[in-house]
């Protein structure tokens, strides 16, 4: 396997608008096992009990693939909702790149899963005319039926399997037209949700087996750090610990049959740590290497026209973002059972076939040894992108000879995870005689998450970069250049990535350029997006028109041209990301020098939505989620360690901070486009703008209660 | 090691662990209740909230020793006759999304009801504030409370 990265290689994959070509038609191979079934492919299986099952191959994080992904096939079927059961897949070689991340589930999987079931549909549809001896097209698909109206006879889908297996598998199949839609579009109620309330929901953390410890490691506290030596006969005291041993460079292990007896034994055990190169490594220290590396010649990611040779009043402004972690609910956990044939393991993850080949190279099988089941995640926000807890598990597995889970705790989670890049943001504009644009510059410094972890950075752009620093607004003169600092700080894909970053800092910028005009800043965005242009940025084509639709759309919602009641201010941002648009109108008072945020007006498009529902779930989240950030999220470093370890000191949002949000969707029936993510980016720099609108304080660094 | 008889649910069980030993471990490791979640193991998230004879607390920092004899009430034992008026407006309003939190923001708001049947925002908000929740369910979490609480909510529920 090729060490390309899976991030990367969906973004390619959407890219080419090709979805995952990768084992979608697939023989039906087993015909003497399953008698009677019918599965043309990989994602669907129907059998002769009337049983329609579709295979989800992303994992469930709270976004509901469990449920959009299946609509979208059983759209294409003319299968009746009530009938599908859904089966998550664990990693596998039928799915392509089963990565779930980079807002990319329903756009990737949108095609194939549509042809999938389109294709069964027609095999179906001729099943029924071969067994009644009339023409195919005599014969239509209903709701989980085939029927021939001339003579009202029809017969199910389950009755037809076994005749649609012996069928060929059309090659070409057309798929229905957006008017035609019966399941994509509906309010349809997410599959898991009855679980997720009664506590029956299977999380990672709640997997459970005959024989199976639990774990909790003890791991160096200053990044780059390694075990010296260690002491276990306080922890050993503990009758409740089983095992305590060295499983990697820089952790310890210890291995007892509760999650209370681990914890312990970790308390009382005693490690003595070489704190490697990085033990006096500071925030300050990386932000002073971020304006060092601010020096540096930059990559372009956009370029039109020449921005040095704009003329008119020049403006410049420094943004900076910090560190800050996913911190999902649900803490790290894996469980693994290995064996010298095998490992097997159970997984809350984002990345099933990373978790595989990971975990075989880290315990020495071939990867097919290697069985990943993937489980519900108590969030995932980009954290669970990493394989860290997949291969610690399976390393104390095969050290203890026997299923065990590795569990960490908040702490853990807080200090050994990967964060979101600090990043520095140089702006420069240039404004004519009437204060509009005629030059924009953004550099953005920031480490590479994957050059960090040694995946390709393609032309000194990081491959993260071409989903989430476009520039949607019209103008002669563009440069959005890229310089890549270096870091130890570990890095990680945090909910929206380096969207986050860009947004804030460019969607801020506008706003001083408006106030420097001495403008309006809805006015001012909408006089850069006034003529229909496309904005060609890496592989995706953007519309100044959808950007045009959605910031209208917030600010009419919003009422933005209605006076506000004295004490209560606006701000507005749009960004796009992930292909998708989305416009935020932030509404605030001043407590003291606190913002308070009343009211989120959020205007998206993002072309066909498959289920409202689930969209009217991941704004507002996506909104919380990035006051949050906004609010209060910073790791910081000190001696080399990360300072923060929970809830107390990393806070986020809770009831009482949280806004009314009003998602508003611009009805489409373009291709799907993300929308996990969108959702995040505009929030900070709405919210700052307020602030400016409030105090004429400009905040270029977050957070803002800092 | 010390032998505890532990009353969850309605039913007793003995079980065997230090006395230490927080309650969600026991819920979780030792009773196989797994509906109770650890989320950080201080009591700033409430994933792991259950009630102590209906009060709500926190099982992560509450030791073993201290529920003895004391009736405790889990997620799995909220709804005596199927599922409880809340887990059916949680389930009515949409609320969870990863829905790791939500049995926690579940038992929490079952104690505000049980004392205060109809609860305004402000009660809701005091009531609910120590629940975290990074999906950012809060709004949907104070409808399904009011859905829960209003009259025409009783019929077919259990309280």
């Amino acid at each position: 396997m090729s060490p390309i990265s899976r991030r990367e290689f969906v973004v390619a994959g959407v890219a080419a608008g090709a979805g995952l070509a990768v084992g979608f038609y697939l023989p039906h191979g087993k015909t003497g096992t399953d008698r009677g079934s019918f599965s043309p492919n990989a994602y669907l299986r129907i059998t002769p009990d009337n049983k329609i099952t579709i295979v989800v191959a992303r994992s469930e994080m709270g976004q509901g693939v469990r449920t959009a992904l299946p609509m979208i096939l059983a759209e294409e079927l003319e299968a009746d909702w009530k009938q599908i059961e859904i089966e998550q897949a664990g990693a596998s070689t039928l799915y392509g790149d089963q990565t779930t991340g980079g807002s990319a589930s329903v756009r990737t999987t949108w095609d194939p899963m549509r042809k999938a079931g389109a294709a069964a549909r027609e095999m179906l549809i001729s099943a029924a005319a071969l067994t009644w001896g009339v023409s195919r097209s005599a014969c239509s698909a209903q709701s989980g039926n085939v029927v021939h109206a001339a003579s009202n006879r029809r017969l199910s889908y389950g009755e037809l399997a076994g005749k649609a297996a012996t069928l060929p598998i059309p090659s070409d199949v057309t798929l229905k037209q957006a008017k035609d839609y019966k399941i994509v579009g509906l309010r349809l109620a997410r599959v898991d949700t009855p679980s997720k309330v009664k506590g029956e929901a299977g999380f990672g953390i709640d997997f459970r087996m005959p024989g199976m410890k639990y774990a909790v490691l003890s791991r160096c506290p200053t990044i780059g750090g390694k075990v010296v030596s260690f002491d276990d006969k306080e922890s050993k005291k503990n009758s409740a610990v089983s095992y305590v041993g060295k499983i990697s460079d820089a952790a310890v292990a210890v291995v007892s049959n509760s999650v209370w007896g681990a914890m312990e034994g970790r308390r009382l055990l005693s490690v003595n740590w070489d704190e490697g190169p990085n033990k006096d490594l500071n925030t300050a220290a990386v932000m002073e290497s971020l304006k060092q590396t601010a020096t540096k010649k930059g990559v372009s990611l956009y370029s039109v026209g020449d921005v040095a040779k704009a003329k008119g009043r020049r403006i410049t402004a420094e943004y900076q973002l910090p560190f800050m972690a996913h911190a999902p609910m649900e803490p790290g956990n894996c469980t693994a059972n290995y064996s010298a044939t095998g490992c097997e393991l159970w997984a809350p993850t984002q990345v099933p076939q990373d978790c595989r080949d990971s975990v075989a190279q880290a315990v020495g099988l071939d990867s097919d040894r290697v069985k990943v089941n993937v489980t519900l995640m108590g969030g995932g926000f980009g954290r669970r992108l990493e394989h860290d807890y997949a291969v610690e598990a399976a390393l104390v597995s095969k050290a203890i000879g026997g299923p065990v889970k590795v569990i960490w705790t908040r702490e853990d989670d807080m200090r050994f995870s990967t964060y979101r890049p600090a990043s520095l943001h140089q702006m420069s504009a240039v404004l004519d005689g009437a204060g509009w644009p005629v030059a924009f510059t953004h550099r953005i410094i920031a480490p590479s998450i994957s050059g960090q972890k040694g995946q390709p950075v393609p032309g000194g752009v990081d491959p993260d970069l071409p989903d989430e620093a476009a520039f949607v607004y019209g103008m002669e003169n563009v440069l959005i250049e890229s310089v890549i600092a270096e870091t130890p700080v570990p890095l990680g894909w945090m909910r929206s990535v380096y969207a986050l970053q860009a947004g804030f800092a460019s969607e801020s910028f506008i706003d001083e350029l408006a106030a420097a005009a001495g403008k309006d800043p809805l006015e001012y965005r909408l006089h850069m997006l006034a003529k229909d242009q496309d904005i060609q940025y890496f592989t995706t084509t953007w519309h100044t028109a959808r950007m045009r639709g959605v910031l209208q759309l917030a600010a009419e919602k919003a009422e933005w041209k209605k006076p506000l009641p004295p004490g209560r201010f606006r701000g507005i941002a749009c960004f796009g990301c992930f292909s998708s648009y989305m416009a935020e109108v932030v509404e605030i008072s001043m407590e003291n020098a606190t913002p308070r945020v009343h009211r989120v007006v959020a205007a998206v498009d993002c072309g066909q939505i498959v289920n409202p529902s689930i969209v009217e779930q991941q704004i507002p989240g996506g909104i919380v989620y990035g006051l949050s950030n906004a609010l209060r999220a910073k790791i910081t470093i000190d001696k080399g360690r990360v300072v923060q370890g929970n809830f107390d000191d990393y806070a986020p949002l809770r009831m009482e901070e949280t806004p009314m949000v009003e998602v508003y969707a611009v009805p489409s029936t373009e291709v799907p486009t993300g929308i996990g993510e969108p959702s995040v980016p505009p929030l900070a720099p709405a919210l700052c703008n307020a602030i400016y609108a409030a105090t004429k304080k400009r905040i270029r660094a977050l957070p803002i209660l800092s | 090691m010390a032998d505890f008889i532990v009353r969850v649910n309605g039913s007793e069980k003995k079980v065997s662990v230090s006395p230490e030993t927080p309650l969600l471990w026991v819920l979780r490791d030792t009773l196989e209740l797994t509906g109770t979640k650890f989320g950080c193991g201080a009591g700033f998230c409430g994933a792991c909230t259950v009630h102590v004879e209906g009060e709500p607390i926190r099982s992560c920092s509450t030791p073993v020793s201290q529920i003895a004899g004391k009736n405790v009430t889990t997620i799995e034992g909220l709804g005596a006759n199927g599922l409880h008026v809340l887990q059916q407006a949680w389930i009515a309003e949409e609320v969870p999304q990863c829905g790791y939190c939500q049995t926690g923001q579940i038992m929490t708001a079952a104690a505000l009801l049980s004392k205060t049947p109809h609860p305004s925002d402000d009660q809701i908000t005091q009531a609910m504030n120590g629940n975290l929740c990074r999906c950012g369910t809060y709004e949907r979490i104070r409808k399904a409370i009011h859905r829960a609480s209003a009259p025409a909510a009783a019929p077919g529920g259990t309280r």
